[in-house]
């Protein structure tokens, strides 16, 4: 019920506001394997964009750790994760979501950051400056910026 | 994977024999109280290329070494209200420290705490020679302490992890697997779960300390070790704990008994 409320509200204000509707990161709905079935906005992922922040290293950094042979013109592809080619063939988008959002309900003690969490962290810094960060923590991707991740990953089947 | 990381790749197996005749153990039984959490421990030495090895193996290559000659002059200078040098007190390096780079940090009974080797030289300086403190990682202090562990190089690090060094030791493996900052990640979720993997560009060591201070060629001067601690908790979006303090000290004490036995080889040469 308030789920529709709150869209009703965003679809009126949508109007004249650039964001559509989200679901902020403490009201993200999980299933009981981590899975997250439901998008995170309303607008679809696009895959071209999530290629895009997948290259880049100050957002996602998922290069860092993961290789993609996608994504070859991105120098330094890390070893840490799996390759990310065929991931469509083998997970549901909703497990990709849910790893995305939080890594750690899908694979318990995963070494994976999650994207769209903002509780539970120690020590945590201002980004990369070392000083403690004051005020409130933003997640490290957007609602959207997850979503177009999860749409490139969905473009990768074997 | 031809997209890694270029130059020519890391020689695991090679030699390390320092000026044709210190010879170094890069490669050694893992101590029992890591309980089979790492196979075998291998000198970060051992991840690096083999450029970046090869100028640890002459000290007239290794720029780490031209600063650890600097602290030659401080050693011997008298300084402060009571006019003594290091070597008044400790004779030459090679005589007085020999030794102690292996050892470090450890419970030093007159204190009654763990010390780390910048906590007993500024002891000596403020109590003994009535001088002022050194930054904890400055120029002064890394150079003084790289001068100390190059008289160690080869000897095997032997540090005590039982008696009343232990309550650190304990509060220092705490730290070492605890997840730090917005990345939420651990020194174990590096250096000992993905160990021998790129991250990015870095080829990821077992993050071992007998290589300290280590000269680096990416800011080309020497690091202390608090200084390295600091920046991988920075990596990870976290807040580290100050230099010098009972946190680092702890985690120093730690990260050093899982070296236990490899050689001192600092000032060792990193990437
Ligand atoms: C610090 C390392 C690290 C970073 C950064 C990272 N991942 Fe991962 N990721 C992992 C690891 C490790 C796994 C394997 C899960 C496990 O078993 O622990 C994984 C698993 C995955 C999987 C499942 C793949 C499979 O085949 O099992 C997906 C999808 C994924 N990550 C996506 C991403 C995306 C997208 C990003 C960036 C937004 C990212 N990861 C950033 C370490 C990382
Ligand atoms: C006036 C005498 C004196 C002077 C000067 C002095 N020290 Fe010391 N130093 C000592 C004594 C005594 C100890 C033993 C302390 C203890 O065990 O409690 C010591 C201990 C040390 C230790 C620990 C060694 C070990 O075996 O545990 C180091 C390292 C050290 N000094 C370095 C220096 C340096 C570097 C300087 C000069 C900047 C210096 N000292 C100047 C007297 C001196
Ligand atoms: C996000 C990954 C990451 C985390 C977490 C991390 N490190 Fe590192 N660390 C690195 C990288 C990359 C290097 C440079 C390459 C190497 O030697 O592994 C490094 C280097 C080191 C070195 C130098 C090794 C040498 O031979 O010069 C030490 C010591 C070290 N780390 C200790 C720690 C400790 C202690 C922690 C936890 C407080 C920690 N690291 C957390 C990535 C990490």
């Amino acid at each position: 019920m308030r789920k529709v409320a709150l869209g009703v509200f965003c679809f009126a204000a949508g109007l004249t506001s650039a964001h559509a509707a989200e679901v902020a990161p403490l009201e993200v709905v999980f299933d009981e394997s981590g899975y997250v079935a439901a998008p995170l906005t309303d607008t679809p992922g696009d895959p071209e964009a999530g290629r895009k922040l997948m290259s880049n290293r100050a957002n996602a950094n998922c290069i860092a750790c993961h290789a993609a042979t996608d994504l070859a013109d991105v120098p330094f592809h890390g070893e840490v994760g799996p390759t990310f080619d065929g991931v469509a063939s083998r997970y549901p988008e909703a497990m990709i979501r849910g790893i995305l959002v939080n890594a750690k309900n899908v694979f318990e003690g995963t070494v994976m950051p999650s994207f769209y969490k903002v509780d539970g962290f120690n020590r945590i810094a201002d980004g990369f400056t070392t000083k403690p960060l004051e005020g409130e923590v933003r997640p490290l991707l957007t609602a959207q910026e997850i979503e177009n991740a999860v749409a490139y990953l969905m473009t990768l089947t074997d | 994977l031809a997209i890694l990381a270029g130059a020519a790749a890391a020689d695991p197996d090679a030699d390390l024999v320092i000026n044709d005749e210190i010879q170094i153990i890069t490669r050694a039984e893992a101590p029992a109280h890591l309980e089979g959490a790492l196979p075998e421990i291998r000198s970060g030495w051992t991840f690096r290329t083999r450029e970046t090895q090869a100028l640890q193996m002459d000290d007239f290559e290794n720029p780490g070494f031209s600063a650890a000659e600097m602290a030659i002059e401080a050693w011997e200078t008298a300084e402060g209200s009571a006019g003594k040098s290091c070597a008044d007190c400790h004779g030459t390096v090679e005589e007085g420290m020999r030794g102690v780079r292996a050892v470090y940090p450890k419970w030093v009974e007159s204190a009654g705490e763990v010390r780390t080797i910048e906590m007993q030289i500024n002891d000596c300086r403020t109590n003994r020679m009535g001088a002022e403190e050194w930054k904890y990682i400055g120029a002064d202090m890394v150079n003084m302490t790289a001068l100390i562990a190059s008289v160690s190089r080869g000897l095997p690090v032997n540090v005590a992890i039982d008696g009343p060094a232990r309550e650190m030791w304990e509060k220092g493996k705490e730290i070492y697997y605890t997840r730090f900052g917005q990345l939420d990640m651990s020194c174990a979720n590096c250096h000992e779960e993905n160990y021998d993997n790129y991250i990015r560009a870095d080829h990821l060591s077992m993050g071992m300390s007998n290589g300290f201070p280590t000269y680096r060629l990416k800011n080309t001067r020497l690091n202390a070790l608090h200084d390295r601690f600091n920046g991988c908790i920075r990596d990870t979006r976290g807040v580290p704990f100050d230099v010098g303090s009972p946190e680092f000290v702890a985690l120093e004490l730690y990260v050093a008994s899982r070296g236990n036995g490899l050689s001192v080889e600092g000032p060792s040469v990193r990437n």
